[in-house]
């Protein structure tokens, strides 16, 4: 692949996971526990939306074929999508939205905290626009684990179990790939194994103050942000997601 | 969004007569407060029936704004474009504060937010009547940023100037908030009426659909409003439901015009004489069927609220005892 490419591939993955992760928000929109949470999760929605809307605007000038944002958000099947198995994964129960959220957005602001730096300086403001509002969604949703786990009998049941659940795939994020290979040689992107030690901490201080167990790293599957294999779900998210675009191709709303 | 509840009152309840020599005075003196426009404040003397009226007012607004987040988020993960999702996530995060706002004014008259929602929870507190309508197609978004939001303003305008000062100022931040609703919804009603054959239609559709609903949100009509003269006195309304109908009517008829879209009410004209549109009856028999439970989506969008709720239980109450182990142990920590 050409440096064009793959920064292309690159861009689209970031592009993707905050697009998945804030509509899979976007879904619980009515359904939170209380109203302050209500506001909270909207605007977390918001956040991944905007930041999606950056990143894919961004890739769609990197490719250079005339595609916009939305045309990359609505107009790709599955098998074009980037996005990490962890932001397919359904809401399931508040804890397990929240620890999804958490476990993302940890590794989302040890990666954008990089990114910052990158060679690449549009990533670079993008990162840093992104980086403050992923470093509250890792607070408040830090902060969910903490009061979940160390709740009652059944809050502590159901963050464990959405930890284990979860747990599965964190380590696709961790896993580089050579497209993250070919960003981390350019400087363009970090060395991903090299941003999990700093995540590994924020997370096990988190689970030990919410008296959680730490799961153990097992296998864990891959083929989210390459595409390779993606989740049964991602297709029904993009069938609700993409809905009026396939209804009606080509006009503007 | 909006409230329309301000008339509507449990049966049998009618503001009371002072008891005493004490009271009248106090009254007399309230209402000469009212008169010079000097904003009430929580800690003043009050009527009874003046803080009755205002606890329902505002708690029937609160609960209008939180039900009123289900018909829109139907449609945040279909929204057309990034963009478009983007205005109507914040749009949905607004009405939220909203909420919370005017809960919060509300609590200032002596409830507290757990009994108000408890009573929207069990049917026993009203909400617009508006949102036990469906959003059938994206152009329901707009025509509910365009009509309902603008409805919305038409009467909270002149709330900005409502005697409660609580209310009165959460009002001003609203209404703020609320006309950029409702920019964006008439923008996106533009983008449809500009669009193809499909969308045209989709967009008629809907207004077809919410222009009588949007009537109603005004409230019953004057002669069925007898509990209208009592807030004017109170200067907690400063027009009555059908002069703020009439106003509606007047500035939207153009604006419908602009987007090519025919309204649908046969008996809709301008008159000159009086310098306003004559219009239709509104069906009356409907919005007293729907604010009594029968409209299309009430059994819905109460026991959404009720599910939430109910499933939202086990967090409410980790967070609870959370709160009290950390107490807890802050307390022995400084012991």
């Amino acid at each position: 692949m050409e440096t064009r490419e793959v920064l292309f591939e690159y861009v689209l993955r970031l592009g993707d996971n905050a697009l998945i992760l804030g509509q899979r928000l976007c879904e619980l929109l009515g359904w939170a526990p209380e109203l302050e949470e209500e506001m909270a999760l909207a605007n977390i929605a918001l956040d991944y939306i905007g930041q999606a809307r950056m990143f894919l605007s961004y890739a769609g000038e990197i490719e250079g074929k005339g595609r916009d944002e939305d045309q990359l958000a609505y107009t790709r099947d599955v098998l074009d999508f980037r996005c990490a198995l962890m932001v397919q994964q359904p809401n399931g129960d508040f804890a397990h939205t929240m620890a999804r959220l958490f476990l993302m957005s940890a590794f989302n602001e040890q990666l954008y905290g990089w990114l910052v730096r990158s060679k690449d300086q549009r990533l670079a403001e993008i990162a840093e626009k992104a980086l403050k509002e992923v470093r509250y969604h890792v607070r408040h949703s830090g902060e969910w684990v903490i009061r979940l786990g160390d709740g009652t009998e059944e809050s502590h049941r159901r963050m464990q179990r959405a930890i284990e659940d979860l747990w599965l795939y964190t380590g696709e994020l961790f896993t580089p790939d050579e497209v993250d290979q070919a960003m981390a040689a350019e400087g363009i992107g970090p060395d991903l194994a090299a941003l999990k030690p700093a995540w590994q901490q924020k997370v096990e201080a988190v689970l030990r103050e919410a008296t959680l167990e730490r799961p153990a790293d097992g296998w864990m599957p891959t083929g989210g942000k390459d595409g390779r294999m993606h989740s049964e779900h991602l297709g029904h998210i993009l069938s609700e997601l993409q809905f009026l675009q396939r209804a009606y191709p080509g006009l503007r709303w | 969004m909006y409230t329309q509840g301000l008339d509507l009152v449990p049966k049998g309840e009618k503001p009371e007569a002072p008891k005493s020599e004490e009271e009248a005075r106090l009254e007399a003196a309230f209402q000469r407060k009212i008169d010079e426009e000097i904003r009430i404040e929580p800690t003043d003397w009050m009527p009874e029936g003046y803080r009755r009226t205002l606890i329902r007012q505002i708690s029937q607004h609160a609960h209008s704004e939180i039900v009123g987040m289900l018909p829109e988020g139907n449609w945040v993960t279909r929204a057309p474009t990034l963009r478009r999702k983007a205005i109507l996530l914040a749009k949905i995060q607004d009405e939220a504060g909203h909420g919370l706002y005017l809960y919060s004014a509300c609590e200032t008259l002596g409830v507290t937010r757990e009994e108000l929602y408890e009573q929207l929870l069990a049917g026993k507190a009203k909400y617009s009547s508006i949102f036990n309508y469906p959003t059938l197609t994206w152009a329901d978004i707009g025509i509910i940023g365009w009509l309902v939001d603008g409805a919305a303003i038409m009467n909270q305008v002149p709330l900005q100037r409502c005697s409660y000062g609580p209310y009165a100022r959460a009002m001003i931040r609203i209404c703020k908030e609320e006309s950029f609703h409702q920019r964006q919804g008439y923008e996106l009603c533009l983008a449809l009426a500009e669009g193809s054959p499909e969308q045209r239609r989709m967009l008629q559709d809907a207004l077809n659909r919410w222009w009588w609903p949007v009537l109603m949100m005004f409230g019953p009509p004057d002669k069925d409003s007898w509990h209208t003269a009592q807030s004017m006195k109170w200067k907690i309304k400063r027009f009555t439901n059908d002069e703020l109908r009439q106003k509606f009517v007047d500035a939207v008829v153009p604006q419908a015009e602009r987007l090519g879209l025919k309204i649908p009410d046969p008996h809709l004209k301008w008159n000159p004489e009086r310098g306003h549109y004559d219009f239709g009856e509104v069906p009356w028999d409907e919005f007293w069927r729907v604010i009594k439970g029968d409209g299309p989506c009430n059994r819905q969008r109460m026991e959404q609220r009720r599910r939430a709720w109910e499933e939202g239980r086990w967090v409410r109450e980790a967070a609870l005892a959370y709160a009290e182990k950390r107490r807890r142990r802050q307390q022995s920590e400084a012991a």
